[in-house]
């Protein structure tokens, strides 16, 4: 039985089981012998080469000193020596500049997509959209201005207006009525009251607004305080905007980005940005 | 048990015994014996000058054929193919493979004996190897010759005639993708790339392995097309045949001719000793057989030396063997079919070709917002057109918008700079008065006219207002 299980004489381990089982002594297949040896050959290689095994106090760093933040640097300065061609550029230049050179504006605006989500979006919507009590960025109705000059300015230092609370002493209920609806109709300017009450001081005889001021258009379709109703309107005219001496006033301030916020050359690519959004004024 | 299927058995078993694989223990040293298909051979085997000399072909400045991968554009002469255009690449594939598939149903595995690189790379080592080391005889008495100086001499002086052609392979393979003549000078000045330097180490390698030892065993073993060829023959398909009618019973030639009660097979092995892949055509067509045709060359040879016609072995269909009529190529469906995948690939590819245009036009509609009302209460939208422009120079691109009436269009006003090879951005709004819009959408067609080419573009894209 034994010898016709090892017809070859192969050489056994000498141990036998059950009185005749042997266990041959067979070389594995070739194939397989070389895939063993290229195995661990490799991992020889390879934890000679990357930061591997672990040492008491540290590890051991391989033998090129790759490290995976090195690699990310790298990768980064990479990045970056394809952006220097702009960002070099972008200091020196006035924003005007930027916007009328086509090449520079459209890298302003691809970069700036990420800073207007980090700094802009949570107010004025993705797209500046607009939120209720936030204004719309991408239309053409601007309170300050919406030359890319006066949008750098107002993303630099910020924006806090003023309108007196006129309810009170000022306006009676029934007063005000009228006035807000003469401005949802859009015919402010023919109401007795706009005259003689003061309004045209700030809002102008053509009610257009002054954007030194930042007083609002009340001849447009376009509301600062949404929605654009009767009785919001009405609330506006009764306890004012950014009035200290009314608790239930309007609250509406820009924050500045300015001085340590936010880099001039990012609030200059913010301006493009923001400009190209409904393609300012 | 019957004595039949015993005896069927027993048949099974003399052909398991007489089957024999040469796993590569064996090394084929084929004799060389000029012929027809021999010259065909070396004829056919120029093809591959084009792949050594077609990098250092110029158009302009440029190479003529190149495959620019880092810049995604392929040159061919005056055409350059961006990845949008790549569909093309597609029906080039599909036409070669029918290509292949309809060459190999009618005459067999051409590609594989007179065109594949294996085996004409393979056919070219072999001929150093012959110069060097001398015929199969020689070469095999060399092979089992202990280490000397003198065989230590023969063989270094072969590997590097091979190493050579190999790194001339590699090199010519890297100059598909890169500009040749700085290849070369990199190359000199050692300042390739890691990339390239690598690529050029495979491929020498490769070629040094593949065609230098592994030979007849790539066909055999690793190459997927033999197989798949193979299985495209049909009864129909011409194939080099040994003619058993006529050959058998084989025996040796005596003297005054052959015996009349013999076959023209004298047994003279001319077949077997020249078979590049080593096998014996005589036991019929098999998966080893490349179709080269140089057991024809050999075998006419023979019959011309005994006074016999030519054709023992010859290129004849399994029919025409079985002696059934021969049927004509246009009546036979399946070159039919191929024939006419092709002539749709082909037809495909020259209107891809001349259909190339070299504007496109791309509108996206800003999404958020949708729309905006402005203080002159129209609604204003916003668009993004990406302009590709796919000549090889920098364009001008005069821009227009077709629409209602009433619309005002903001940013079409002065040409555009295209970019050559590439894709620019480029804003427009588009505002129409409130009280005109009568649905809320209304369809806008976007225009793109290359100024000193007759290239026009079109996109159609939807002007969105309030419901």
């Amino acid at each position: 039985m034994s010898e016709k299980n090892n017809p070859y004489d192969v050489q056994t381990t000498g141990h036998v089981w059950d009185e005749t089982l042997g266990e041959l002594l067979n070389q594995p297949p070739k194939w397989w012998w070389i895939g063993f040896h290229a195995s661990w050959i490799f991992v020889v290689v390879y934890t000679l080469i990357y930061p591997s095994w672990p040492l008491l106090n540290s590890h051991f760093k391989g033998l090129t000193g790759w490290t995976a933040i090195k690699e990310y640097k790298q990768d980064m300065k990479e990045i970056e020596s394809v952006r220097a061609k702009y960002e070099s550029k972008l200091p020196g230049m006035s924003v005007a500049a930027i916007l009328a050179d086509d090449e520079l504006s459209e890298y302003a605006v691809r970069s700036a997509k990420v800073l207007f989500g980090d700094n802009c979006a949570a107010c004025h919507g993705a797209g500046g959209s607009g939120n209720p009590g936030f204004p719309v960025l991408a239309d053409d109705d601007w309170l300050y201005g919406g030359s890319i000059e006066t949008i750098e300015q107002t993303i630099t230092n910020g924006r806090r207006g003023m309108m007196p609370k006129m309810g009170g002493s000022q306006l009676t209920d029934v007063e005000i009525d009228k006035l807000a609806s003469a401005i949802v109709a859009g015919k402010v300017i023919e109401e007795p009251l706009y005259m003689e009450k003061g309004c045209v001081g700030c809002h102008t005889p053509t009610g257009t607004g002054m954007q030194a001021l930042g007083s609002a258009n009340l001849m447009d379709g376009i509301w600062r305080f949404a929605p654009g109703s009767k009785e919001s309107v009405a609330y506006t005219i009764k306890h004012g905007v950014n009035d200290p001496s009314d608790p239930k006033t309007r609250d509406a301030e820009m924050p500045k980005f300015g001085g340590g916020k936010l880099s001039d050359t990012d609030i200059k690519k913010l301006a493009v940005y923001v400009y190209k959004l409904g393609g300012g004024q | 048990m019957s004595k039949e299927e015993r005896g069927a058995e027993s048949t099974i078993y003399e052909e398991l015994g007489a089957w024999h694989v040469n796993t590569g223990e064996e090394t084929i040293h084929a004799k060389r014996m000029p012929g027809r298909f021999r010259t065909l051979k070396y004829f056919t085997s120029l093809v591959w000058l084009v792949y050594f000399f077609g990098p250092y072909l110029r158009y302009g400045d440029r190479q003529a054929i190149l495959f620019d991968i880092p810049h995604r554009q392929f040159h061919f002469f005056d055409i350059t193919i961006l990845p949008q255009d790549v569909w093309i690449l597609s029906l080039v594939l599909l036409f070669f493979a029918i290509l292949l598939a309809a060459v190999t149903s009618t005459i067999g595995r051409a590609f594989c004996g007179y065109f594949c690189f294996q085996t004409i790379w393979t056919d070219a080592f072999t001929w150093i190897e012959e110069k060097l080391e001398g015929k199969p005889a020689a070469r095999h008495k060399l092979d089992k010759a202990p280490w000397t100086l003198k065989k230590l001499r023969l063989r270094l002086s072969k590997w590097f005639f091979w190493l050579l052609i190999s790194m001339f392979t590699g090199i010519s393979f890297v100059a598909w993708f890169t500009d040749a003549r700085q290849l070369w000078l990199d190359l000199f000045s050692l300042q390739i790339s890691t990339v390239e330097l690598v690529a050029i180490a495979l491929f020498t390698a490769g070629t040094f392995i593949l065609a230098g030892f592994m030979r007849e065993q790539v066909c055999f073993w690793l190459c997927p097309y033999a197989r798949i060829q193979g299985v495209m023959y049909d009864s129909e398909t011409i194939l080099p045949t040994y003619d058993f009618k006529r050959g058998e019973p084989r025996g040796r030639l005596k003297k005054g001719g052959v015996p009349d009660d013999q076959g023209d097979c004298i047994m003279c092995n001319q077949c077997v000793a020249v078979c590049p892949t080593g096998v014996d055509i005589r036991e019929g067509q098999q998966e080893g057989c490349i179709t080269c045709g140089l057991c024809l060359d050999a075998c006419d040879t023979v019959m011309d030396k005994i006074g016999k016609p030519r054709g023992l072995i010859r290129y004849a269909s399994l029919d025409d063997m079985l002696g059934k009529p021969e049927i004509p190529l246009y009546k036979r469906p399946r070159v039919l079919v191929y024939f006419a995948i092709m002539l749709i690939a082909i037809s495909g590819i020259l209107y891809g070709l001349t259909h190339l245009g070299s504007l496109e036009l791309k509108v996206l509609h800003e999404r958020q917002p949708l729309f905006v009302l402005q203080s002159d209460n129209t609604i204003q939208n916003k668009y993004v057109l990406k302009l590709l422009n796919k000549t090889d120079r920098d364009a001008e691109v005069s821009l227009s918008v077709q629409g209602p009436k009433d619309m005002q269009v903001k940013g079409i006003d002065k040409p555009l700079i295209l970019h050559k090879g590439g894709v620019t951005p480029h804003t427009v709004y588009i505002k129409i008065p409130k009280e005109s819009l009568k649905e809320s959408r209304i369809p806008i067609i976007f225009t793109a006219k290359m100024s000193d080419k007759a290239a026009v573009a079109k996109y159609e894209s939807m002007f969105f207002g309030p419901e």
